[in-house]
């Protein structure tokens, strides 16, 4: 392209997205429209992509299109394989994208849209992509090892401890705030609980089907249970309305909360090609098309934003849950802007997939970006509420109050008026008998999802059923993380287990896969019954844990890339992951000392149990004494590791620079790829 | 409309690599087998052997 047009180009986007930025970042008072969100985003991910990765790729990595990547030289037709770079683009989003860039933004949305915009933005564009990017390519040149390897082989022996140990801990808590999403969503909702409940027999039938009548057709098979899941969702209606379904369905907290942990032992001891494999595939058909349809929703419509750009709760007061905008706004979004858990996903499959070095451009930094853009369609769909709404769905009864009357007294005494009618009439609207008190985040999406679509799709008089159509999505997501987490999480355990007693570590052997499936389950089951049984909802003390725990893993992955960068002799470049790192620290430890030591007790874990102590004794005081003295403990052990690798790295780093250890990386050796003489 | 008929193409590649029907391709290819109830439950167990479960993100 002609240079002078492609500097007008180029320049014009940056006029326009700084416009973009500018206009979200600095209007106050009237509503602004989702769109400029929609230009904002797009300009700052195509020029993050053109010139940072650009950047990164040439003057760090040193993109090597001639070397021969380990899907060439050591393909077996299984897990090593050249795939087409698209393909393996498509493979490495349906990975990544889950419900945290859905449900995180959506909490966040408590101090208003800007926050979580600016954060997702420049963390997805400076640090998550960067990350994902750079643990690609590193595992590329490392025959596809994981991030639990690498950090052991270039950062010592500590740092694949802790990354092992983090990966356990976030797979835990993980689990049981995920699982505490799905119980908030579906308590009292007996439309969503018989929509829920109604995926297991059709993820059985798919099982069947596949296995049986049309052995591997699973595009076919995933059309059909896309079917019957609409069906479910009509059913669920019926199931509502008729008075004897509807109390069969009509579950409280801790009964979803035993049906979910009782489901996912289930699911981890039964064949994976049963249950497992059959969801996994029916939520990735539902999860990647409603992405694509919610993205178009929003830009078709492109709905007016009715919260304010920054709210009064940037203070700390917030009732979604406590804490200042800063640390907590970047603990709470962790997916959307950068998540530890990718580096697992950018260091397991992808690597063994990727044809050339190239190709881990597009791959790792640019699934970021969509994902980043997933996060930016959550903020818009929770922002479109009016912001009454939003804290009605959102607070906790502990909080706001216990009757609707006075909930809708408490938030409209905030500046956000709404009406116990306006509720009742919205509940009404969605198919719900109340929604007050709906926390967890995946009720207020709905909410805002059904909201977008029902502007254009069918009006008013389907919102019930985008609604539970948007439920349903969620808790697919979720329940297919729960299924797969669980199983994963046992793997890890018997192969730990299997250096002590050798049968433990036969994935094959039932007694081994029922003890460390019940030990897993039994594990996050504590915690999910600990944010069952919290008089704040749960997800205020719930959710802050995982965002620590994911951004832990999100630091051990930025010190073994730190590492190898400063091997690789570009020390002068190294902070590309040094900046993101030491963002991380900074966040990660502010947001755990809050969460130990602050003296609010809606904030701090100690002072929480000191105010328990200190008031009437009732049978359940001492568990949740206890329980907030034990997410203290977590929380200071999860500090304790991410202060471990990084003393670990910095002598590494101090000792590579200053000459007294050798630099010496652990990278496969140098071979042509045929790719390029089969070209030539 | 050639570039459409290959972005189809791709597209449709991607889909048949996330949903496995490719990786069961490649394995009736390499064990030689027609495509049946007990070639669907080798190459399960296959999978389930050599690889651990594919990691899903929050």
């Amino acid at each position: 392209m002609n240079k002078t047009l492609s500097l007008f180009i180029w320049g014009a986007i940056a006029v326009l997205g700084s416009a973009a930025v500018g206009v979200v970042a600095l209007h106050r008072g009237e509503p602004i429209n989702a769109l400029w969100l929609v230009v904002a985003a797009t300009c700052c991910y195509v020029l993050g992509y053109r010139f940072y990765s650009t950047f990164i790729a040439a003057r760090i990595l040193a993109l090597d299109a001639l070397r021969a990547t380990p899907a060439e030289r050591l393909e077996n037709g299984r897990d090593f394989l050249v795939t087409n770079k698209w393909v393996v683009f498509g493979h490495h989003f349906a990975a990544i994208a889950g419900p945290g860039p859905l449900v995180g933004p959506v909490l966040a949305a408590q101090f208003g849209y800007l926050p979580g915009t600016l954060w997702v933005l420049a963390g997805a564009v400076f640090a998550g992509c960067v990350q994902d990017f750079v643990i690609l390519l590193f595992s590329v040149r490392r025959d596809g090892k994981s991030l639990t390897e690498m950090a052991k082989e270039e950062t010592g022996r500590v740092g694949g401890l802790v990354a092992y140990a983090a990966v356990i801990a976030i797979l835990i808590i993980l689990l049981a705030v995920v699982a505490l999403v799905v119980v908030n969503a579906l308590k009292g909702s007996p439309w969503g609980t018989f929509t829920i409940a109604s995926t297991i027999p059709i993820a059985l039938l798919m099982g069947l089907y596949l296995r049986r009548i049309r052995p591997g057709k699973v595009l076919e098979v995933s059309v059909l249970g896309f079917i019957l899941v609409l069906l479910a969702i009509w059913g669920g209606q019926w199931a509502s309305q008729n008075p004897e379904m509807a109390s069969v369905f009509t579950l409280r907290a801790p009964s979803l909360a035993i049906l979910i942990i009782v489901y996912a032992f289930a699911a981890s001891a039964m064949p994976v090609w049963l249950l497992l494999a059959p969801r996994d595939y029916l939520s990735t058909f539902v999860k990647l098309g409603t992405i694509g349809l919610l993205g178009i929703g929003i830009v078709v419509m492109h709905p007016t934003l009715h919260m304010p750009a920054l709210t009064r709760f940037v203070d700390g007061t917030g009732p979604v849950f406590g804490g200042k905008v800063f640390p907590f706004a970047f603990i709470t979004i962790a997916c959307g802007a950068i998540s530890g858990f990718h580096a697992l996903i950018s260091s397991g499959t992808t690597p063994k997939l990727i044809a050339r070095e190239t190709e881990t451009r597009i791959v790792g930094y640019g699934a970021m970006m969509c994902e980043s853009a997933v996060a930016v369609m959550a903020i818009i769909a929770a922002c479109v509420l009016q912001p009454g709404v939003y804290f009605a769905i959102n607070s906790p009864a502990g909080v706001v109050g216990q009757t609707a009357a006075a909930a809708a007294a408490t938030i409209s005494g905030w500046g956000f008026p709404v009406t116990a009618a306006d509720m009742q009439a919205l509940a009404h609207a969605v198919g719900e008998q109340t929604l007050f008190n709906r926390t967890g985040g995946a009720p207020a999406f709905a909410v805002g999802m059904a909201h977008i679509f029902s502007q254009s799709l069918g009006g008013e008089k389907v919102m019930a059923l985008w609604y539970h159509f948007a439920v349903m999505f969620e808790a697919l997501f979720i329940l297919t993380i729960l299924d797969a987490g669980t199983r994963v999480a046992r793997f890890m355990i018997q192969d730990a287990l299997g250096h002590i007693y050798k049968p433990l570590g036969r994935t094959s052997w039932y007694p081994s896969i029922l003890a460390t499936s019940a030990l897993i389950v039994a594990a996050w089951g504590y915690f999910l019954w600990q944010g069952v049984k919290d008089p704040l909802g749960g997800i205020n003390s719930l959710w802050p844990l995982f965002g620590i725990a994911n951004q832990l893993l999100a630091t051990v992955a930025l010190c073994v890339a730190t590492t190898i960068i400063i091997k690789l002799h570009r020390a002068r470049y190294a902070a590309v992951t040094l900046v993101p790192l030491m963002w991380l620290v900074a966040v990660t430890f502010t947001a755990s000392w809050h969460k130990v030591f602050d003296p609010n007790p809606s904030i701090g874990f100690l002072a929480q149990a000191r105010v328990l102590a200190s008031g009437p004794a009732t049978a359940a005081t001492a568990r949740l004494i206890f329980n907030n003295r034990l997410d203290a403990a977590v929380t200071a052990v999860l500090v304790g590791m991410v202060a471990m690798v990084l003393i670990e790295s910095a002598r590494k780093w101090i000792g590579v620079l200053s000459g007294r250890e050798e630099a010496r990386v652990k990278e496969s050796p140098f071979v042509m790829t045929r790719l390029a003489e089969e070209q030539a | 409309m050639k570039a459409v008929i290959t972005a189809a193409r791709i597209f449709l590649a991607t889909l048949r690599e996330i949903f496995d029907e490719a990786a069961y391709a490649r394995f009736l290819s390499r064990t030689q087998m027609a495509s049946s109830p007990t070639a669907y439950a080798a190459f399960w167990r296959e999978r389930e052997s050599s690889q651990k479960p594919r990691p899903r993100c929050c």
